[in-house]
């Protein structure tokens, strides 16, 4: 019954090592740096990462990019409910936000296979989960910082924003779209 | 001087008050587990898309409930009892001031009724998280906060008894391997309620109108100081009652003191970096930061926990072996107590905890595999492997020990004792498994309807593929099984502690719930100070591998854990270039 009495060696540091643990940790050691290597190679030679791109903002300042991209660049509506909701095209390579908010992504996007885009998120009020299916990729939106991450879409047909990040009662409706046209 | 009694079975010392106060926090965190399971029961029956039982806002406010008596109360009431048990019990110490250890108690009781209290009112279903700006009643916050105080009050008579069993000499050499975990979880608890007070009272009193923001960002930084690191309370004290149990049932001796040990400081160092697994897919924060901290430095947590994982099983195949069970690579482990709950238990426990939960957290704390992996389903799949299977399985399997031992009652029904653990275990591997299926199909987590039907009234329509949805009901099969597991454990243990054979003199019903036995059962001489065991004269492992079994179980561990990384990544490389 050891465990749960003093060690037989006064001093335990002292106590013998088994072969098995020494090649166990050698192991679990090596694998645990190879582990961490990956995410800093990943960062250079890999193709999905974050940006680090990010900015404090207020709602009214978000707000009001959202709407200078919307007037400029809206294609087409789409009614859902009693809201028409602009459909909005952006030259490759600008800026394009999505907007979320209680219990809506704002505008819907349409982007053109194999462009990129500066695609901004944040929210007008609690935090919301940007999880686009079926890609999925998921992103935290928080209230008061403005993400931007630089995204490449690389198949096209209609897309779905999912709200992941649970914001009331109403969380589960909460639906947004993006278009991409070949 | 104090009074104590020696339980004539095992020879464990049990301070008169410290055993009442053992038995409080166990019942008081068993109540919660009831509380918790049956709030399971509704979500799991509301997320069966079949099903789909509950409303939307009673979903919400039940998940939120279901998270803090799960996660919080039940996990961290026992904990308290577990810190009381690895110092006064396995230290041959009175507990340092019972009256304090009473406050922290009623404190916590206090905290718990009133925080759930605040959810069933209906104006706090905010989830376990309670991300700012959303806001919930005062009182949910200032209920955690009580708890919180009455944790830390609870960790400080811990480390009270500590110094006294060293200043009266009550064991000679250096403490206990288990009494070191139970350190090792204290040191993280003190943590945890530090980030959990720098956090939740401003948000107390923001809720009061006293301040007027909470940053939203760093509202989830500080609170994955404390949501996070409380997880890691239990790894910690999870682990410790691993090796009690390899102890108790088999007389196993740790591989080495000093391995083990180390393993323990490394997870003091290292484990709390882990809250930055939530913080992954987050602006604002860099990537340096996330990389560092998700990776607990160079993963040197995680390598404590696999070096855990090979020297429990490790230690009881040496004993075992010892017993001449020597045949082949795996008789010891043919041959173990398998209809024995307290064995049981915590096995699958180890190999649930390492192959569902361990390897399915280092993949999504990746950083970049975050993207495919954060607030979708698989996270709760996760987490079901780790606290449910890992710690509160644990706990049940140590319940079944401390029925007799600390409540000197007989078990009831063991023939149903004897297959709690493999129906428990069973569902929540099914649930945890599909749960983290769904996930990877993108369905996500505190979700009422996948199905999206109001959306689809509004003319906004999204279907997830119909394997998600067969997955869900899985999920709800896995749930509803593993609450009759639970169901189980409650009715024995409960049951037990109530109807159970009395073993000694009892002084009435509420010896069961915080009384100690009848006064003649104790004592006041000096105790005998705790020893250890001659040292071991053998040679150790010269002769080669002394575990070979366990060496081959933690190369199959090894290897699984490999590939599943590795076909992340190439899921990953597949979703749309971004950067």
């Amino acid at each position: 019954m050891s465990a749960i009495l003093p060690p037989s060696e006064q001093v335990w540091w002292k106590t013998p090592v088994g072969k098995e643990e020494i090649v166990w940790i050698a192991l679990a050691l090596t694998w645990c740096l190879i582990m961490f290597a990956m995410m800093p190679i990943w960062h250079v030679y890999g193709k999905q990462n974050l940006s680090n791109e990010a900015y404090k903002t207020t709602p009214v300042q978000y707000e009001a990019k959202v709407k200078a991209m919307v007037e400029q660049h809206t294609i087409r509506t789409q009614s859902v409910g009693e809201m028409d909701v602009p459909v909005v095209a952006p030259p490759a390579g600008s800026d394009v936000y999505i907007l979320g908010r209680l219990w809506s992504w704002y505008p819907m996007l349409e982007f053109k296979k194999g462009e990129s885009y500066r695609l901004h998120l944040s929210s007008l009020d609690w935090q919301h989960g940007f999880s686009l299916q079926p890609i999925n990729i998921n992103l935290q939106i928080v209230p008061e910082y403005e993400t931007v991450i630089t995204i490449t879409p690389d198949t096209s047909g209609e897309f779905t924003i999912v709200c992941n990040e649970y914001c009331g009662i109403l969380h589960h409706t909460m639906l947004g779209k993006i278009y991409v046209t070949e | 001087m104090s009074q104590y009694r020696i339980c004539p079975d095992t020879g464990l010392y049990f301070d008169r008050a410290g055993e009442g106060l053992m038995k409080a926090n166990a019942v008081a965190g068993v109540v919660a587990l009831l509380v918790a399971g049956v709030l399971a029961l509704l979500v799991g029956l509301t997320r069966w898309p079949a099903i789909h039982y509950l409303g939307a806002s009673d979903f919400y406010m039940v998940l939120t409930a279901h998270g803090l008596n799960a996660l919080i109360f039940w996990i961290i009431f026992f904990e308290i009892a577990i810190l009381y048990f690895a110092s006064s019990s396995l230290l041959r110490c009175r507990l340092a001031t019972p009256r304090w250890a009473w406050l922290g108690f009623i404190l916590m009781l206090i905290g718990a009724i009133m925080t759930n209290v605040a959810i069933f009112q209906g104006s706090s279903s905010v989830m376990m998280t309670s991300y700012a700006p959303m806001e919930a009643a005062p009182h949910f916050y200032l209920g955690l906060i009580l708890f919180a105080v009455g944790a830390l009050i609870g960790c400080f008579v811990f480390l009270g008894t500590l110094v006294i069993a060293k200043e009266e000499h009550t064991y000679e050499g250096s403490i206990p391997l288990v009494t070191f975990g139970a350190l090792t979880a204290c040191i993280i608890a003190v943590f945890t309620i530090a980030s959990g007070a720098i956090i939740l009272i401003p948000s107390f009193l923001w809720s009061i109108d006293l301040i007027g923001q909470i940053d939203a960002l760093m509202y989830r930084v500080i609170w994955w100081g404390m949501g996070h690191s409380s997880q890691q309370i239990n790894v910690a004290a999870q682990v410790s009652v691993w090796y009690a149990v390899a102890a108790i049932a088999f007389g196993a001796k740790p591989m080495s003191e000093k391995v083990s040990r180390t393993a323990f400081l490394l997870y003091i160092l290292f484990l709390q970096l882990a809250s930055a697994h939530h913080i992954l897919a987050d602006p604002g924060v860099s990537s340096t930061w996330k990389v560092f901290n998700t990776s607990y430095a160079m993963y040197l947590a995680v390598l404590a926990s696999l070096i855990h994982g090979l020297t429990v099983p490790g230690s009881i195949e040496v004993a075992q072996r010892k017993k001449g069970l020597t045949n082949g690579l795996f008789e010891w482990l043919r041959k173990a107590p398998w209809g024995n709950p307290v064995f049981s238990g915590v096995f699958l426990s180890v190999v649930t905890f390492g192959f569902l939960g361990g390897i399915t957290g280092v993949v999504m704390g990746t950083e970049q595999i975050n993207l495919i992996i954060h607030n979708t389903f698989y996270v709760p799949g996760h987490f079901h492997a780790t606290v449910v299977l890992g710690t509160t399985l644990t706990f049940m399997a140590l319940t079944y020990f401390l029925i007799p031992v600390l409540f000197r009652r007989e078990m009831i029904l063991p023939g149903l004792a004897k297959w709690q653990p493999y129906l428990f275990a069973g569902g929540m591997t099914i649930l945890s498994l599909f749960m983290m299926g769904a996930g990877t199909l993108g369905v996500p987590r505190r979700h009422w309807d996948i199905g999206f039907a109001q959306a689809t009234e509004m003319g906004l329509k999204f279907e997830f593929p119909g394997s998600a949805e067969m997955m869900l009901g899985l999920v709800g099969i896995g749930s509803v099984i593993a609450v009759i597991g639970g169901g189980l454990y409650l009715v024995i243990t409960v049951g037990s502690i109530v109807f159970g054979k009395k073993i000694e003199e009892s002084a009435g019903l509420m010896q069961s719930f915080g009384l100690p036995l009848a006064a003649s059962c104790y004592t006041s001489e000096k105790p005998e100070p705790v020893k250890g065991p001659a040292a071991d004269l053998e040679e150790h492992g010269s002769a080669g591998f002394e575990a070979p079994g366990t060496f081959v179980l933690a190369m199959v561990l090894l290897v699984t854990f490999v590939v599943y990384y590795f076909i992340n990544w190439k899921y990953l490389s597949s979703v749309w270039p971004m950067g």
